[in-house]
């Protein structure tokens, strides 16, 4: 087993696992939502890239230019439209609303695609790689993946911490009535959110799709690897879910040189250690 | 000129029922204590007009508008502010992201950070660290600032003096007397009955959700206070 | 002078006990006046129910919302399995022995997962499955991916002939089902029951006044566990054909079950029974549209979670005042 080479392919797929889990922890870290449909919503962009490459003749890359405006008009209706009425009372509205909603989304999709795999081609770029001084070999779309990965987590803390935005959503997040009572629209506000998490969400969703096959049951795994990735980075740090997406990405590499069951299964117990042994995770920063 | 009238003011808290037909009356420019025991509700009124609690349009009306039951955001907009029990300013925020979120909803005004600030230059000092690491009486000056950013025409004031050191509630009084002084409406609610009316031009005395005394500031009958107030 | 003094039963739950009694016994007789096609929709009825309950139990009454009890289905099917092929056990016995194997394993599976709170719970106890999923697929004597089957000699173990099987297969689902009916209206009556009402309420409250909430939760974690197991061996004796996808699928054993208590009434007794009467009803009526009707399931209950949270025996109850289980203490007047 080449080790450099196997950490190295893991860091680079924890650029695509930090991408899938940007949207989980904007959610939470605003609304306390924590939103069962995520996954789902993964693949439901990597469809309507589909369509749109398909029906439009457009690369891929291209297509983000159709499918992030696409998916933020469907988070920002989404949120305002439905989540907002679940919000404020128990954990079991939201939690419940959004699995029914992962469900529908799965369902309509089949109902739309049929279950056959798919595939989202990028060309040349896919199997592209450059060759380190050292002698090792790294695929050039991982590496174009990680470095969206860095971009979007950077612009996503200038949004935070250097804009009157990003002050609103620290302060709902603190205490949402207080908010309200500094004149915040904590529906406009939440639904802002929740359409900037599908940005990101739209972004993952491409790129998933190049790199892998998908189909309509595809959401409910990647649901579980950007939960992982959260939780292993900890609650509340943008850059600490990164963390967690490279420590899931090179446990699952690491699981890869054995076999694809344990690819998924060495990530999963990564997960139960970092729950056993640090449960608050490695960068945790929100108060609770 | 009435900027703040009440009416007929009526609230629940689920099935309980908290403010039962209030009737208070603000002039524009005016300096209002309202005072009265824990509990009584106070603190019910002032949500009640800041929109945190459902009311009837016609219930409260501001500058001749019906604004009963429209929500927070709203009613920053037109000129309205609170200053929160307890402060409650956003721990992940640093002194002057406070402030600056107080002028979120953008009303034009004399009010800005340069001029909070040298109305607490104590605040000015402590811009950049978390607000939750000032001490009581700074906390308090600086959810007032927070309030002020918005240029507001009317301040809603929710028991300042809670839990703050004597030199700390006399200089934050001073600067109320300041505010006051410009012009702003000021609706003040206190538990700390010698301060309050010291500080007020009118008062109102709330005792289980009605008003049980009203009247000009000076001219006050303690024993019609305590009867007021205990309800003995 | 009257006083006063709790009262269990009403009136209208009387009444439902007899007519329970009756539904019972006719449905006990169902080999003598049905056919086969007759007992196992039954079968499916009665373990769907028994799923439900105990997932009520956990989300609707201790506050565990969990989407990962088809782990204990999973578990309690693998051990049937393999305690029947390998260890040559009598498949009745292995299926109680499964459903203690299944509460066991819940032991440490309740340890890690009760670090997490919430919806996180919930996302760990899928993840907690698929761990067990995917670990099973890597064990060749467990079938390995494909999955193994009963093979015949142990399903003849059951009873001689095909008719046999079924009608004890059939009791057993029957059997079963009232059990964990059972189990579950006991343990809410019970000092327990009160402690989970307390919990799910206000976990810090309650823990103030005393209530080992640790210990409450996890008592009826593995209880529930224990159950699922029993129910997930015995649904896989009807299926006689096992894989790890079939056994720990999200989607039979939680989706379903979910919908079937979300759409009847979380919380309640009564909310399960009629939450799995829609949906077999569903089933049935939209059988030819496939994915449309779990489309319209999920629709409901996003409806129902948004517009009526208490579900439609929320609904019929709060109308009529009725309560067929006596779970709670309602006050009441003795004679003078």
């Amino acid at each position: 087993m080449n080790w450099l080479s196997i950490l190295v392919q893991g860091v680079l797929l924890g650029g695509l696992y930090a991408l899938f889990a940007i949207g989980l922890s904007l959610s939470f870290g605003i609304m306390r939502l924590v939103n069962i449909a995520h996954g789902d919503l993964i693949v439901l962009s990597a469809f309507v890239a589909l369509v749109v490459v398909n029906g439009l003749g457009m690369p891929p890359f291209a297509s983000l230019a159709v499918v992030i405006p696409a998916m933020f008009a469907v988070g920002y209706a989404l949120q305002r439209g439905l989540l907002n009425y679940t919000l404020g009372g128990s954990l079991l509205p939201p939690l419940l609303v959004t699995f029914g909603v992962s469900v529908i989304i799965q369902n309509l999709l089949l109902e739309g695609f049929g279950a056959h795999v798919r595939r989202l081609q990028a060309g040349a770029i896919e199997t592209e790689s450059i060759v380190l001084p050292s002698g090792l070999a790294v695929g050039v779309f991982p590496l174009l993946v990680f470095a969206i990965a860095i971009v979007a987590i950077a612009s996503l803390q200038l949004l935070f911490f250097r804009t009157g935005l990003g002050r609103a959503f620290r302060a709902a997040s603190d205490d949402a009535t207080t908010a309200e009572l500094m004149g915040v629209d904590n529906r406009h506000l939440y639904a802002l959110a929740m359409a900037i998490a599908m940005v990101f969400t739209a972004l993952a969703g491409v790129l998933f799709a190049i790199r892998t096959t998908f189909d309509p049951a595809s959401g409910p795994i990647r649901l579980i690897f950007a939960f992982e990735a959260v939780i292993i980075g900890g609650l509340g740090s943008f850059w600490g879910t990164l963390v967690g997406g490279m420590v899931l990405g090179i446990a699952q590499a690491i699981g890869a040189a054995l076999s694809p069951t344990w690819q998924i299964l060495a990530g999963h117990i990564a997960f139960l250690i970092v729950l056993i042994v640090k449960p608050s995770g490695l960068f945790p920063r929100t108060r609770e | 000129m009435s900027l703040l009238r009440t009416r007929g003011l009526r609230a629940f808290y689920g099935d309980f029922q908290a403010l039962f037909d209030v009737d208070v009356d603000v002039a524009d420019g005016e300096t209002v204590a309202m005072i009265g025991a824990n509990g009584a509700g106070k603190t019910t009124f002032l949500r009640a007009v800041m929109g945190a609690l459902a009311a009837e349009p016609g219930m409260v009306v501001y500058d001749g508008h019906p604004i009963g039951g429209r929500s927070p955001h709203d009613i920053v907009r037109l000129g309205i502010a609170m200053v929160p029990e307890g402060r409650k300013l956003f721990p992940s925020l640093t002194v002057e992201e406070n402030l600056l979120i107080g002028a979120y909803c953008r009303r034009p005004g004399h009010w800005n950070l340069e001029r909070v600030f040298a109305l607490f230059p104590m605040l000015a000092e402590r811009r950049g660290i978390p607000a939750d690491s000032l001490s009581g009486g700074q906390q308090q000056m600086a959810a007032i600032g927070r309030a002020l950013m918005s240029n507001p025409r009317l301040l809603l004031c929710d028991e300042l003096s809670l839990g703050l050191a004597p030199v700390a509630i006399k200089d934050i009084y001073a600067c109320l007397a300041a505010i006051a002084a410009e012009g702003t409406t000021l609706v003040i609610v206190e538990q700390d009955i010698a301060r309050a009316l010291a500080a007020s031009d009118r008062f109102y005395c709330i005792q289980e959700g009605r008003v049980a005394l009203s009247g000009p500031a000076d001219q006050v009958n303690r024993q019609a206070i305590t009867t007021a107030y205990f309800g003995v | 002078m009257g006083g006063f003094e709790i009262e269990r039963s009403t009136q209208a739950s009387r009444a439902f006990a007899v007519f329970g009694v009756i539904l019972v016994a006719s449905l006990a007789a169902l080999p003598y006046w049905g056919g086969p096609g007759d007992m196992r929709l039954v079968a499916e009825m009665a373990y769907y129910l028994a799923l439900a309950q105990l997932w009520n139990l956990l989300a609707g009454y201790a506050g565990l919302v969990s989407v990962g009890q088809q782990a204990f289905v999973g578990l309690g099917a693998y051990a049937l399995f393999f305690a029947t092929a390998q260890l040559g056990i009598h498949p009745i016995v292995a299926v109680a022995l499964s459903g203690v194997f299944a509460g066991l394993v819940s032991i440490p599976v309740a340890f890690v997962v009760f670090r997490l709170r919430g919806a996180y719970f919930a996302v760990g106890t899928w993840v907690v499955a698929e761990i067990f999923a995917l670990s099973v697929s890597l064990v060749p004597v467990l079938g390995g991916g494909s999955g193994l089957s009963l093979t015949p000699a142990i399903v003849r173990q059951i009873a001689p002939d095909r008719a046999g099987r079924e009608t004890i297969v059939y009791w057993l689902s029957l059997g079963i089902c009232v059990v964990v009916f059972a189990v579950v209206y006991l343990m809410l009556r019970s000092r327990h029951g009160l402690a989970l009402t307390a919990i799910r309420d206000s976990e810090p409250a309650s823990a103030s006044l005393g209530v080992d909430t640790f210990r409450t939760k996890l008592i009826i974690y593995v209880v529930t566990a224990l159950c699922t197991g029993f129910v997930g061996a015995l649904i896989f004796i009807w299926k006689l054909r096992l894989s790890p996808e079939a056994g720990f699928s999200v989607n039979d054993w939680t989706v379903v079950v979910i919908f079937m208590v979300v759409i009847g009434g979380i919380g309640t007794l009564e909310g399960p029974i009629v939450g799995m009467l829609v949906y077999f009803v569903l089933r049935e009526l939209l059988a030819d549209y496939g994915t449309w009707y779990l489309i319209l399931l999920g629709t409901v209950a996003v409806v129902v979670m948004l517009r009526a949270q208490e579900g439609l025996w929320g609904l019929i109850a709060r109308r009529f005042d009725l309560e067929l289980f006596p779970v709670r203490r309602r006050l009441g007047r003795t004679e003078p």
